[in-house]
């Protein structure tokens, strides 16, 4: 445990102390920013115009502006992970700090771990961006607090695992720029997979829209957690930091 | 403290270190020579458990490299060729982290930070980042992160590569100082470095142990033998370097002579004694007694350049002994 703190800590610190981690929370608290103001705006007009109409009852906050908020963020998501991950391993290849923390008393799997975790709290300080576009919304409006809540674990979830697989491709190359764009390819393919349960239902194409990552977030949006999905991800998590320790391994014997 | 027995690193094409053994004791500099591509940086890596050995055995300080690597990896401080440094981190807080990594903590590790830095002199920069400072003092920072937790065995390769003479012996001494709280192998393929350093020399060549000996050993152990350098000019200003050759071949005592360059007006020969032979006067004597001006005549030392070429396979070649005579 303390040495993968003291590898977070490291990590955290080269987040911070260069412009990365600046530059992706500015990026996306614009991106989500306009997002939400959107969002709002929109619901603002409907709620106005099924009033005019005299039509229905009260509409629901969560429904029509954090549920789709929180499917944008993940789709977000996808474009920013590559950008967290690139560096992690690729760049201790390329300067050769890798060799220190190869002969220093610390296992493999505890660096692994220490630089995933780093990154996933880099994703979890983009969210609170998002908490504090909704913490508006809890102002002026009175929203249920459990599906976002569980919107939020999902959001976690898929970084997780897509940040896990990230960090495998950063562990095979000691350019950055492949890393990063190698990582970009996986996580939009893992997106777009879904699609073709569009147009075709045969055995291949439900497990390839299985394979998606969005599909299993659509059950967290909705404040569900469904262990189906919780499962998904947790495998994901778990072969994408195992194939990373193994290809650490495979360094040292290639090396 | 250090026993290598038939250590044999192989990749898909080619060998790098084949079957090679030796022993260190404890608080002894051993130098590791071979020219680039030799094997050195190989050895080092299994040593330090960054590579497994495709066969044989290693252990430091009586733990195996691949079976106890915790163990070796606590007891290891290593400075790899380039010295494994983070260039957004601040002198300080990279030891620090360094540190913390090989098992320091609480007062001890401030205790350290102080003492590695000012001891590899780098207290002055200790709150500059490390991307901004010079070669020579990255090194240093490489070097005291390596000794950061008072490790048993040192293992430095190349220390000195890429520094400046004043650096270079700088770090030398830095070294120097080190030995005898500390084992230290030293990779080099600089040759006065290995003669001012250290006591025992294992020279290496296309991944073989070529020779392991206490520098002294090795150099006089071909001293017995003198090589003797003569320049002859013709009087008459031209000269058949054949013919000096023959002469001096006639020569008691002389085992081998050796043209190293000619000109119809010069010729400059070296001449190899047998063992315990010493030869100079007669060489003069055959020299002047044949009508040719003797221009120079002095005994070449054996230096442990000589010997490593010699042991290294790659022969004192023409152009060597030319240009190191332009300089």
């Amino acid at each position: 445990m303390r040495n993968i703190a003291i590898i977070w800590k490291k990590e955290i610190d080269s987040y911070f102390v260069s412009p990365v981690a600046y530059l992706l929370l500015t990026m996306f608290g614009l991106i989500f920013g306009f997002f939400f103001w959107n969002a709002v705006s929109y619901f603002v007009i409907i709620g106005i115009e099924s009033q005019m109409r005299g039509g229905g009852g009260p509409m629901s906050v969560n429904e029509y502006v954090i549920r789709p908020l929180l499917s944008n963020v993940s789709v977000v998501g996808l474009f920013f992970i590559p950008m967290m991950t690139m560096r992690l391993f690729a760049e201790e290849k390329r300067t050769g700090t890798i060799e220190l923390l190869a002969t220093s008393p610390i296992r493999d799997i505890e660096v692994i771990l220490g630089k995933w975790l780093a990154a996933l709290t880099l994703y979890g300080c983009m969210l609170l961006f998002t908490a504090l576009n909704f913490s508006f919304l809890f102002r002026y409006g009175n929203p249920d607090w459990k599906p976002l809540a569980v919107g939020y674990l999902g959001l976690l979830l898929q970084a997780g695992g897509l940040l896990a697989v990230g960090t495998l491709i950063s562990t095979m190359t000691r350019n950055q720029i492949i890393a990063g764009a190698a990582t970009f390819g996986v996580c939009l393919l893992l997106w777009v997979l879904e699609w073709v349960s569009g147009y075709e239902t045969a055995t291949w194409a439900v497990v390839l829209s299985y394979c998606s990552v969005i599909t299993h977030f659509e059950s967290f949006a909705k404040g569900v957690i469904d262990s189906k999905d919780v499962v998904f991800y947790v495998s994901l998590i778990f072969l994408g930091l195992f194939l990373t320790s193994r290809s650490m391994e495979s360094l040292r014997w290639r090396a | 403290m250090i026993t290598v027995e038939g250590l044999t690193k192989r990749y898909a094409r080619h060998v790098a270190v084949n079957n090679i053994s030796f022993s260190v004791e404890k608080g002894q500099i051993v130098g590791f020579l071979g020219p680039n591509g030799a094997g050195k940086t190989t050895t080092m890596r299994i040593l330090t458990c960054f590579l497994p050995p495709t066969s044989g055995k290693a252990t430091v300080a009586g733990f195996d490299v691949l079976e106890q690597a915790m163990e070796v990896k606590r007891r290891i401080g290593y400075l790899p060729e380039t010295p494994p440094v983070y260039p957004e981190m601040e002198v300080a807080e990279y030891l620090r982290f360094v540190g913390k990594l090989k098992g320091l903590s609480g007062a001890n590790l401030d205790q350290r930070v102080d003492e590695v830095s000012s001891r590899c002199a780098v207290a002055d920069v200790k709150h500059k980042l490390i991307g901004k400072l010079s070669k020579g003092y990255r090194q240093r920072v490489g070097l005291a992160q390596a000794i950061i937790h008072n490790p048993d065995v040192l293992i430095l390769d190349e220390p000195t590569a890429g520094l400046d003479p004043k650096q270079i012996n700088e770090t030398r001494d830095l070294i120097k100082g080190l030995a005898g709280d500390h084992t230290i192998i030293l990779s080099t393929h600089i040759l006065p470095e290995v003669e001012q350093t250290c006591e025992q020399v294992i020279i290496i060549s296309q991944g073989r142990v070529v020779a392991t000996d206490s520098v002294q050993n090795l150099q006089s152990g071909t001293r017995g033998a003198e090589t003797i350098r003569v320049e002859v000019s013709g009087r008459d200003g031209s000269i058949e370097a054949g013919a000096v050759r023959q002469k001096l071949e006639q020569v008691a005592g002389v085992s081998r002579v050796v043209l190293r360059e000619s000109s119809p007006v010069l010729a400059v020969l070296e001449v190899e004694s047998l063992k315990g032979k010493v030869v100079r006067g007669d060489i003069a004597r055959a020299v002047v007694q044949a009508g040719w001006n003797l221009n120079e005549l002095h005994t070449a030392a054996h230096t442990l350049e000589e010997i490593f070429l010699q042991l290294t396979g790659a022969p004192p070649t023409l152009e060597s002994s030319v240009s190191g005579e332009k300089e």
